[in-house]
């Protein structure tokens, strides 16, 4: 039986989780892994987790969508706003792991032009 | 639906975010059944999404005392969707999203839904109820599309 107001039915929340690697050519490269849902209530969980990285630190970062089964227009809007505060910190984005559906997706909207896509963190990591 | 008898599935949905999935999943059944490729049946969810959540935060403005009505017609080669809502229907269409002047502030990071849904479908139209209400998005997916 639904109840009013019960909201974890149908939406899955969105986790987040930050992990520093290095990239091939041994610079430090922040990955933001995500879980669940992009949508609008994902703000906190992808806005919030990339605005408490120190911003003089990061310059290389990766988005991770492995785990990501749904994202809509207003998750899209979330990920634009992020790029919109990396492109004036400087920061370089790249993001992986989206399914062949979503990379047409963020394709279409023109995301690709501020953010690479790249199928494996392998890839990701090699175009940085 | 090009007057060929035609099957027919209907939902309704609560006016709450999230249960846009409901709809995505009975379309999607609907589309598998009828033999769409995977490719399209993802193109046809996410659509759907995007229509049902138009409908529940536009049509009808997030009143949850109102639903949204999600009618699948599947012919013999289209599946048609229409997604039902209370609201008076859109006035025009927005423009194309720009994602130049999104980067730089001078457009809403949102507003992407109805350039999605008519860049994911065969045909897509938005029509307005006569009643002042009832107005709906109508939704076409072909079944030789990309076959």
């Amino acid at each position: 039986m639904l109840e009013d107001g019960d909201q974890t039915i149908v939406q899955s929340e969105t986790k987040s989780r930050v992990d520093q690697i290095t990239s091939p050519a041994g610079q430090p490269v922040t990955v933001l892994r995500f879980e669940g849902d992009i949508a609008s209530t994902s703000k906190a969980a992808v806005l919030g987790t990339y605005q408490a990285l120190p911003k003089s630190e990061v310059k290389l970062l990766l988005l991770d969508f492995t785990k990501v089964d749904y994202i809509n227009s207003s998750g899209i809007a979330v990920i634009i706003q992020l790029l919109i505060e990396a492109a004036g910190a400087g920061q370089k984005v790249s993001a992986f792991g989206l399914s062949a559906h979503f990379n047409k997706v963020f394709t279409m909207v023109g995301i690709t032009k501020y953010a690479g896509l790249f199928p494996t963190q392998v890839e990701a990591l090699a175009s940085l | 639906m090009s007057g060929k008898k035609s099957t027919t599935v209907e939902v309704r949905l609560p006016t709450r975010l999230g249960f846009e999935k409901v709809a995505m999943a009975t379309a999607s059944s609907v589309a598998k059944l009828m033999g769409f490729p995977d490719d399209r049946v993802e193109d046809l969810k996410t659509a759907v999404a995007e229509a049902c959540i138009n409908a529940i935060e536009h049509g009808n403005s997030l009143n949850e005392k109102l639903s949204v009505g999600v009618v699948l017609s599947a012919g013999t080669d289209e599946l048609e969707v229409k997604v039902i809502d209370d609201g008076t229907g859109i006035k025009h269409q927005p423009a194309k999203p720009d994602i130049d002047r999104k980067m730089h502030g001078e457009e809403d990071p949102r507003g992407m839904g109805m350039f999605l849904i008519q860049a994911l479908v065969d045909e897509a139209e938005w029509v307005a109820g006569t009643d002042g209400k009832s107005s709906y998005v109508r939704l076409v997916i072909k079944l030789d599309k990309g076959a």
